[in-house]
């Protein structure tokens, strides 16, 4: 019963979508308020239906429903209940169902924070959430319903794939996703700028909170992936280039060229209509990334080919709200009052360059990953475009930026002096120098190339540690009244700070692993030792143990360090009983920043084993520099300052709402 | 083989990110007792695709056939090949869908254009812009109504 009423709210979804998508755009052209009035409570209507059916799929996953084919597929009596919560995404209908779910959730939040918007613009905004809503309840209801029936019912499930019973599986969807669809809000304000025909600053300023909100989160979203790979897939990598990588990853590069550009409307006026694109891009390369990863595509073109249905239908959508949006941005653009001027040397000079370089890096990883697709599609000739072809490409891309980066923050609006910039920061380039030779010679290794690397990721950290001394003016004002300048500066400064000192940690550990990691691949007899960074390891023999639902061998290693044992760890070859899968869980210890990851390979004759054991050294700074950029982004999120420069009309509305929004 | 791949489809049909699975690469016995050989084959190899995998490179695979061809690799190099001669008889038994880091031809060039263009286009079109932008802007008059909000705004 509790799984027809889920499929019954999501039809009824269906209709207030539909109703939701049509009267508050003509109530804005007439200027109707009640038909305006219609799309706040139609989409906190529309957001309480999804999220009973979403329910109800829950539900059915933690009693064990295997009536429900979706649950007797991707679900197991056995599996612990944590994973039968997260199993609800871990297959294509429930995952989605939870992109459906996050993106009314954003239709709410826009409703419940969006009092102060103009009526017009808020209405035509809500309503162009609901055309992407209504989109996509077609398509759950249409291809990919969760809620379809089995009789007779079976009595076991066939349990969740073993790769996805993972804590990484209940946190990275929901966190991408919140990023991902988070920029629908962003696409759906520039349509209804479009059709508005009107744009100014307050639109930007409007627009920034939730595109910094859908960035802070995909971010978070990315690197939780990315670590989640790294000790699942029991190889050590953490970036693979593939096709399902780069589709999250291109609307994290256009995200960042929007929130970046945002900034320069908000404050100058210009960019306007480049912003307005770029939003549009944005959301276009999150719906591209839905496609490509939900359609199976990636996969090979022939299993696409074999059951088209749902790939069809996203590229429907994918065509219907990309074309139209751009066909809508050819059309009204160029109404639009053009902005202010820049000057090249200037903050927003900067930000330009910031924007160039990005949608170019952005481009060469959508060419990358689509052309050996569209190769084989036009002339049937099959080409492999991987890892050596983005790290040089997107790599060489990446040095000017982040080199350019800390000039950015230290240039003033309008007229910036480059002299005066690089007379600032010279110091601070000279102490990324000496501390990437620092740690160079430290670390002992490697090769020469690989200290500007690390001066790079220095520079990064360093660099944003200088705005905020120059913004203290701790020099001239000594280290007291320095702090209080500092404290009376708008958050949204120190969010920018702490982003970029975060991106500085990502590139220092991304350098540092790779130029200073090792691997050891032996075979290993129980009482063998190996010397691996500096620790030696024993291995001492497998042991057999069981899970809940899977049994394991597990290879245990003792740890020392000159000597003196320090830790030990147990790294395992599992087998899933009910899909007859095996796994493995790597062994990983965790010194300071660094990491010791063990592996088991196979067993030799003899009774050897096969181990493969690297030393990871500031591997964790990869990821822990994302979390730096995300706490960035939600230092900014909370500035209520962010809306003192905002004109007068609007000023006090805006500020209100962003109050309400804390 | 069967292994990796299948759960390599798996992973990459569900929603998660990332495709490349459990691959236990090279293995002790392959590994040559030359360190400076070893190198080059392990950095050649991992330019070379596994031809039955999804976008793994040799290096990473633990299928079949990447193991053959790893160890092609090293026996090419203990031979006295240089890289790119290894490369290009891997290719002539292969094809060039070996090659992760595709050679620029016809058919790549508008790949490897790509970023080289635009970035050229982008740079030109926000010099034209800067350079033009301020004598428009300055031709663009205020309108009547503009001109009477700012009067009104003045004298408050």
């Amino acid at each position: 019963m509790i799984i027809e009423i889920g499929h019954y709210a999501l039809v009824l979804a269906l209709a207030t979508a539909l109703i939701l998508s049509v009267l508050p755009v003509i109530g804005a052209r007439r200027g109707d308020a009640a038909m305006m009035a219609l799309a706040p409570t139609g989409s906190l209507v529309l957001f309480a239906l999804v999220t009973l059916s979403f329910g109800a799929l829950t539900w059915a996953y933690v009693v064990s429903d295997f009536s429900v084919a979706n649950v007797w597929e991707n679900s197991h009596s056995l599996m612990p209940l944590i994973y039968k919560y997260s199993g609800v995404w871990g297959n294509h209908e429930g995952s989605m169902l939870l992109w459906l779910l996050i993106l009314v959730f954003f239709s709410a939040l826009v409703a419940v924070f969006g009092g102060n918007l103009p009526d017009t613009l808020r209405a035509n905004v809500l309503a162009v959430q609901a055309w992407i809503s209504t989109a996509f309840l077609l398509f759950i209801l249409l291809t990919s319903n969760p809620f379809l029936r089995l009789d007779p019912a079976p009595a076991e499930g066939q349990d969740l794939n073993p790769v996805l019973q993972d804590f990484g599986l209940a946190v990275h969807p929901p966190l991408l996703y919140l990023g991902y669809v988070g920029f629908s809000v962003c696409f759906s304000f520039a349509v209804a700028a479009l059709i508005e025909g009107r744009i100014d600053a307050a639109w930007a300023r409007w627009v920034r909170p939730w595109t910094l909100a859908a960035w802070t989160f995909l971010t978070a979203g990315i690197a939780m992936g990315s670590y989640w790979a790294y000790y699942e897939l029991g190889w050590g990598g953490w970036w693979f280039w593939d096709p399902v990588e780069n589709a999250s990853f291109m609307p994290w590069l256009a995200g960042t060229a929007l929130l970046h550009s945002a900034l320069v409307m908000e404050k100058r006026e210009a960019l306007k209509i480049w912003t307005v694109l770029l939003a549009i891009m944005t959301f276009s390369l999150s719906l591209l990334g839905t496609f490509l990863v939900r359609s199976g595509v990636l996969t090979s073109v022939h299993s696409f080919a074999t059951d088209p249905t749902r790939g069809i239908f996203i590229l429907c959508i994918l065509a219907i709200f990309i074309g139209g949006a751009f066909v809508l941005f050819a059309w009204r653009a160029p109404m639009l009052k053009a902005g202010g001027i820049f000057a090249p040397i200037s903050r927003e000079g900067a930000l330009v360059l910031n924007n160039l370089i990005l949608t170019v890096a952005t481009a060469t990883v959508l060419t990358g990953t689509l052309y050996p697709l569209i190769l084989e599609t036009l002339t049937g000739e099959k080409i492999s475009v991987g890892a050596p072809f983005f790290n040089m490409t997107f790599g060489l891309l990446m040095l000017p930026l982040l080199v350019a980066v800390p000039f950015g923050p230290v240039l003033a609006w309008k007229r910036g002096d480059l002299l005066g910039a690089l007379q600032r920061l010279w110091v601070f380039a000279g102490l990324s120098m000496f501390a990437g030779l620092a740690f160079f010679y430290i670390q002992n290794g490697g090769p020469v190339l690989a200290i500007f690397g690390l001066a790079l990721g220095f520079w990064g950290m360093i660099g944003a540690l200088a705005d905020l001394w120059y913004r203290g003016n701790f020099a001239k004002v000594g280290f007291s009244v320095g702090v209080k300048r500092l404290i009376g500066l708008p958050r949204s400064v120190f969010g920018t700070a702490i982003a970029h000192f975060g991106l500085g940690v990502t590139v220092l550990g991304i350098f540092a692993a790779t130029t200073f990691g090792t691997e050891t691949v032996v075979e290993m007899k129980q009482g063998a030792s190996v010397d691996v960074g500096g620790y030696s390891l024993t291995y001492d023999g497998l042991r057999d143990a069981v899970g809940p639902n899977y049994t394991e061998s597990r290879g245990h290693f003792a740890v020392s360090r000159g000597g003196v044992e320090v830790a030990d760890v147990w790294s395992s070859k599992r087998l899933y009983t009910a899909r007859r899968m095996p796994t493995t869980e790597a062994g990983i210890l965790t010194f300071g920043l660094s990491q010791l990851y063990v592996s088991l390979g196979d067993a030799m004759e003899g009774g050897g084993m096969v181990v493969r054991i690297w030393w990871k050294p500031f591997i964790l700074c990869i990821w822990g520099g994302a979390l730096v950029m995300m706490a960035g982004g939600f230092v900014s999120l909370s500035d209520r300052r962010l809306r003192v420069g905002a004109p007068s009309r609007k000023a006090k509305p805006v500020k209100a709402r962003l109050e309400a929004a804390e | 083989m069967a292994n990796s791949c299948t759960f390599r489809i798996v992973l990459a049909m569900v929603l998660a990110l990332f495709a490349p699975l459990p691959a236990f690469a090279v293995n002790p016995d392959e590994v040559l007792s030359n360190p400076v050989l070893e190198q080059r084959a392990r950095n050649l190899s991992a330019q070379l695709r596994c031809m039955v995998c999804q976008n793994q490179s040799i290096d990473d695979s633990n299928a079949e056939l990447a193991r053959d061809l790893r160890v092609l690799v090293r026996e090419r190099l203990t031979n006295g090949d240089t890289d790119d001669q290894v490369v290009d008889y891997v290719v002539s038994r292969y094809g060039e869908f070996v090659l992760l880091k595709p050679r620029l031809s016809a058919k790549t060039v508008i790949l490897w254009a790509t970023p080289v263009l635009l970035l050229l286009v982008g740079a030109i079109a926000i010099l034209v812009f800067v350079r033009t932008r301020p004598s428009q802007r300055a031709v663009a008059a205020l309108t009547a109504e503009e001109q009477a909000r700012i009067e009104e705004l003045l004298k408050k």
